[in-house]
């Protein structure tokens, strides 16, 4: 099979309850490798829980995970080794430096110290944090802290990255070069990003856009084919369309 | 490559725990003020009132301070084995564990890599408390500080299984203190670490019964005999048997389809 032609990300009937509160409802979707996209939803649409199980920190016997093509249940560590994630809480170790906190990360995925070194620099430098390396995390500022994190979920060269509101609690320069970063990623490596965000202005026009509420999909297309589904001239009317219509 | 994998992740995780360690000195001082007072102060003023018979592995009267030795590195590795459960519970709120869980490893090599870098901290811990002990004039036999090496680990591995499964179980980083009452406090003071269990047996059948079958009991005696270039098989199987049980416990506590992430995970966004 051609490298290009198996998706980063296929969701296929996912389901998941909380006791008896159904947090994913048979969610399905692909992410193609170099797309970027956007999973829009409120707070409590099920974005956070879509995460827990693409990563496998949470398991569900309805529906399947596939990252690049193997199953995060039956293929677990076939699967997780294509994944890199930036959590939406900080997931740095504080009092260790920025090369420390990488270092950890390489050595979780494997990598000997030369190719860890060499990545390193490449994702630091790509970012301009290179100079930064040896100052303790707990000296950056909250945007550069989410850089390092970019940077480390990068290590390990994965096919799919996963951001869970990475720009909560940023101002808006830190919001707006992580924002471009990612986007500048997706076009210049080819890997396939999901960016699960409430903030309608994260999206690029070139996105493709899935609307979760209420943990279904309310909505999956580029942003063309959303406004033509929701009658609406701009993506906040067709977002607040979507999720009131359904509420 | 698979398994250069495995050990660049054992090294990776224990690199990372003895950083943490020389990062936090308070840490360290901590675990070392808390068997010393016990030995310099506790052990002192009960040195008259606490007679210890001769008991094997020792072959002559002892002074208290010398009973209480191995107790106290129980000590130290059980509050170690808690400091790590509580590490645990903390980097679970704070997001740091999910890094570790979601890479290409098995989680039940994860939680045992995770585990040994405890172990490693609090072995550390103990040697330096010895030395202070031997300064002390509590000494033990040279060779005792060599054989006494492997019942650390074991004893340190159970304890760290121990606490791996209260952080399983453990919804809330506030719930630790009941950890203190509940685990840490009867484990210490229901086992052989201050007083042998015949002086235990003397005062209730009852306590002495809970005392000899505590794995915490089996743990210091262990650590007692191996101090003296002796080894206990009885307490060494009852310490693997326990660190079997509460590492199986701990992995399926983990356990991404029947564990508790799962079910603590409420329905963040």
């Amino acid at each position: 099979m051609p490298f290009n032609s198996t998706p980063a990300l296929t969701v296929a009937g996912l389901s998941y309850a909380y006791g008896k509160k159904n947090a994913l409802d048979r969610v399905s979707f692909t992410v193609a490798p170099g797309e970027c996209t956007i999973l829009l939803g409120p707070n409590g649409a099920g974005k956070t829980t879509l995460f827990s199980l693409i990563t496998r920190l949470y398991d569900s016997r309805e529906g399947r995970v596939l990252i690049a093509g193997h199953d995060v249940r039956k293929e677990s560590s076939r699967a997780l080794a294509q994944l890199g994630v930036v959590f939406q809480q900080p997931t740095l170790d504080l009092d260790l430096t920025v090369l420390q906190n990488l270092h950890y990360h390489a050595s979780l995925h494997g990598l000997s110290r030369r190719r860890a070194d060499l990545r390193i620099r490449e994702e630091l430098e790509r970012q301009g944090m290179y100079e930064r390396r040896k100052e303790k995390v707990r000296q950056l500022n909250g945007g550069h802290r989410r850089r390092v994190e970019i940077a480390r979920a990068l290590l390990h060269t994965p096919r799919l990255l996963l951001l869970d509101e990475p720009t909560v609690g940023l101002d808006v320069p830190s919001r707006k070069a992580i924002v471009d970063y990612v986007h500048q990623l997706c076009s210049d490596s080819g890997i396939a990003v999901l960016w699960a965000t409430h903030l309608i202005d994260e999206i690029y026009g070139s996105d493709r856009l899935i609307v979760l509420h209420k943990g279904t999909v309310r909505a999956d297309g580029s942003i063309p084919d959303i406004l033509k589904t929701a009658g609406a001239e701009t993506v906040a009317d067709a977002f607040h369309t979507l999720t009131r219509e359904a509420a | 490559m698979r398994f250069m994998h495995y050990l660049r992740a054992l090294r990776g995780i224990m690199a990372r725990e003895l950083l943490r360690f020389v990062h936090q000195r308070e840490r360290f001082v901590s675990a070392l003020v808390r068997p010393l007072v016990w030995l310099f102060i506790f052990a002192a003023g009960f040195r008259s009132t606490l007679g210890v018979a001769i008991i094997p592995p020792y072959e002559t009267y002892i002074l208290y301070e010398v009973y209480i030795t191995p107790g106290l590195l129980g000590m130290i590795l059980l509050f170690n084995g808690m400091q790590s459960s509580l590490s645990m519970v903390y980097d679970r709120e704070m997001g740091s564990m999910k890094t570790l869980l979601v890479c290409p490893l098995p989680r039940w090599y994860l939680l045992i890599d995770k585990l040994l870098a405890g172990v490693l901290v609090a072995v550390l811990q103990a040697y330096t408390f010895l030395l202070i002990a031997w300064f002390y004039d509590i000494q033990a036999p040279l060779e005792g500080y060599l054989t006494v090496l492997p019942a650390l680990i074991l004893s340190g591995l159970m304890l760290g299984a121990l606490g791996l499964l209260l952080s399983s179980f453990i919804k809330q980083l506030e719930n630790f203190a009941g950890v203190m009452n509940f685990v840490i406090f009867p484990m210490f003071f229901l086992s052989t670490a201050l007083y042998p269990l015949w002086k235990i047996q003397e005062s209730s059948e009852l306590l002495y019964t809970l005392a000899s079958y505590n794995p915490f009991s089996q743990a210091v005696e262990l650590i007692r005999f191996a101090l003296y270039g002796q080894f206990n098989l009885y307490a060494c199987l009852y310490t693997s048997a326990a660190l079997i049980v509460f590492l199986i416990i701990a992995i399926i506590g983990y356990n991404p389809s029947r564990g508790m992430m799962q079910r603590k995970g409420g329905p963040a966004a």
